[in-house]
């Protein structure tokens, strides 16, 4: 979650697949018998059975029949086969939450990226206080969601928010920012790449860590000044690791529910409607939940999700096996 | 030369830092603001008449929400270290068969959206009754935090000195033995980032709360902000009080655990 976890992708943190162990020969591991670790992972195969299995096969079983309220509680749904996807794909909504989802999701990682990179240079120099400001900097990231939406949402306020009595003083009148279709994206987007920044900062920095500081002696004894540098040595050796970066920031920016929802609701006239958004309005966000075409859309999320997830984790394999 | 460390880098980063945290610094400021002066063009930018009103409100509503809250992130870390633990130890030390697969799935399993989740369990916590329940809320929390939990337990126990193993083994410990007395007391650094990071997700969740406990009569915090977001509008100094109260455990977490916040988020995509 997010979830989310992540910016607003609440990025959660990912750790890192344990790298391909040399094969011990038999029985010399630890506990002999092959069954004890079997039980040890018993509870674990039973959870994700039970509560990762169990609720994926029943949102596919919801996308396929057509659930009301009543037919919930009886469980006699009729079966409509595809009928739900069609209904969603064909809908004039899904080409707007679709395009919505492609500027909400890139519109926030080019920035989040480019600011977390800038920062995590900036950074890299050890300075007086330097680890403090560090840690500073992840307090956005810690926050519950619906703290940051909703400070966010006082702030970017018409009438009395901070950031139109901001720039009034610069002499630019009122922005509706959350209540005009023009601005809401980009309002829910500031807010997201500021989600966002702490995640791109810590491992873009780590990142760094591993460039070697000879490098930057020798260029600079070359007399390559820090704008060369940056271009010549740090952002080509720290490319596996912005690619990585981004992917992960793409898959969970991709689902990203709570944020816009605090904010917007999906809002003005489905401006800030993504395909996450959208599903969950139609299954949570009314008095009347309709969860088959919700839980068609959130598979079609699925599944472009997963081809996303997927390219992530082969470039991560082929990185470690480098 | 790291000794020479430029002073005005330092005002740099202290004005980047005041930038970035201005969104939260605003939120507290907010806080302490009178009701009557929340309308003012332009706002106080500092607390110079504060009032706790806000801070009251909180206590008078909010406070069983808090418990809510706290109740359900002790039970997630709770569930999620008792099913992750034992499986990283089958996984890292004991030679799980398909324990590469099952790292595959954890991965995989990750990056599922919260929304198709919480509509699954929506569908089956109607027919079991389990809808506004607590259990209910930390179940699915869990599942956000275990596939986090096996994989950060498995890389740290992957590392354990096999010699070790085979001293207890030898010493006559069984599987169990070893796992309890040994490499639990080893994987404690691991042990508490993974207990931070269950309790903070829960803590923070919002789908979840939002799905399955619209009606509870035990709400979680998060849900104590939005229904009174909908509610009174105009109160926002008491929204932004219940947000600063609900931020507690995230400052606590950066104040005591920094090191373990880092080794969590940094555990993630980048080798070593």
């Amino acid at each position: 979650m997010t979830i989310s976890a992540a910016p607003a992708v609440r990025p959660a943190p990912d750790p890192k697949p344990s790298a391909p162990r040399p094969r011990r020969a038999k029985g010399g591991g630890t506990g002999g018998s092959r069954w004890v670790a079997v039980a040890f992972a018993a509870p674990l195969l039973a959870y994700l059975l039970a509560f990762y299995a169990y609720p994926l096969i029943r949102s596919i079983d919801l996308s396929i029949h057509d659930y009301n309220v009543r037919a919930f509680v009886q469980g006699n749904a009729e079966f409509v086969g595809l009928k739900n996807y069609i209904d969603v794909i064909s809908s004039p909504l899904f080409g707007q939450a679709a395009w919505n989802t492609v500027v909400f999701v890139f519109g926030s990682l080019i920035f989040q990226y480019v600011l977390g990179l800038a920062l995590a240079v900036f950074f890299r120099g050890n300075f007086r206080l330097s680890g403090i400001l560090r840690a500073l900097f992840l307090v956005p990231w810690l926050l519950p969601l619906i703290v940051s939406g909703s400070a966010w949402a006082w702030m970017l306020n018409s009438d009395n928010g901070i950031v139109n009595s901001f720039l009034q003083a610069f002499g630019i009148g009122q922005i509706n920012w959350l209540t005009s279709p023009d601005t809401s994206m980009l309002a829910v987007i500031i807010a997201n790449i500021w989600l966002g920044i702490p995640f791109n900062l810590v491992i873009l920095y780590s990142g760094l860590q591993n460039i070697s500081g000879d490098l930057y002696e020798a260029a600079a004894l070359d007399g390559a000044g820090p704008w060369r540098q940056f271009w010549s040595i740090t952002f080509p050796l720290l490319r596996p690791v912005s690619a990585i970066t981004l992917l992960l920031g793409l898959v969970y920016t991709l689902k990203v529910v709570d944020i816009i929802w605090i904010m917007t609701s999906g809002g003005p006239a489905n401006s800030t409607t993504t395909l996450a958004i959208w599903s969950y309005r139609e299954a949570f966000g009314t008095g009347q939940p309709d969860l088959s075409p919700a839980a068609a859309v959130g598979n079609i999320l699925i599944v472009i999700a997963l081809i996303f997830g997927f390219i992530y984790l082969r470039m991560q394999r082929r990185q470690e096996q480098s | 030369m790291t000794a020479r460390r430029p002073w005005w880098k330092t005002a740099l980063g202290v004005v980047f830092t005041a930038l970035m945290l201005f969104p939260v610094y605003w939120m507290v400021n907010v806080s302490f603001t009178k009701t009557a002066d929340l309308r003012l063009s332009p706002p106080h930018l500092f607390p110079l008449d504060p009032t706790l009103d806000g801070y009251a409100e909180v206590l008078r509503q909010q406070l069983p929400n808090l418990g809510t809250s706290l109740l359900i992130g002790l039970g997630t870390v709770a569930l999620t270290v008792v099913i992750a633990a034992p499986a990283a130890y089958a996984i890292s030390l004991l030679n799980l068969r398909g324990g590469r697969t099952l790292n595959f799935v954890l991965l995989v399993a990750q990056m599922i959206p919260g929304v198709v989740m919480a509509m699954g369990f929506y569908a089956i916590y109607v027919r079991l009754g389990m809808l506004n329940s607590v259990w209910g809320l930390i179940l699915a929390d869990s599942t956000v935090a275990v596939p986090f939990g096996v994989l950060l337990f498995t890389a740290f126990m992957s590392g354990l000195p096999r010699e070790l193993l085979q001293a207890a083994r030898i010493d006559g410990a069984n599987a169990w033995r070893t796992f309890t007395s040994v490499v639990m007391p080893l994987s404690r650094n691991s042990a508490i980032t993974v207990a931070l990071f269950a309790f903070l997700w829960a803590w923070s969740d919002f789908v979840f709360a939002s799905t399955l406990a619209r009606n509870s009569a035990l709400k979680p915090v998060t849900l104590g902000i939005y229904s009174y977001i909908g509610n009174n509008t105009t109160q926002w100094n008491a929204i932004m009080a219940t947000a600063v109260v609900a931020s507690i455990p995230a400052a606590i977490l950066l104040v005591v655990a920094q090191r373990y916040v880092a080794a969590g988020v940094t555990a993630g995509a980048v080798k070593d």
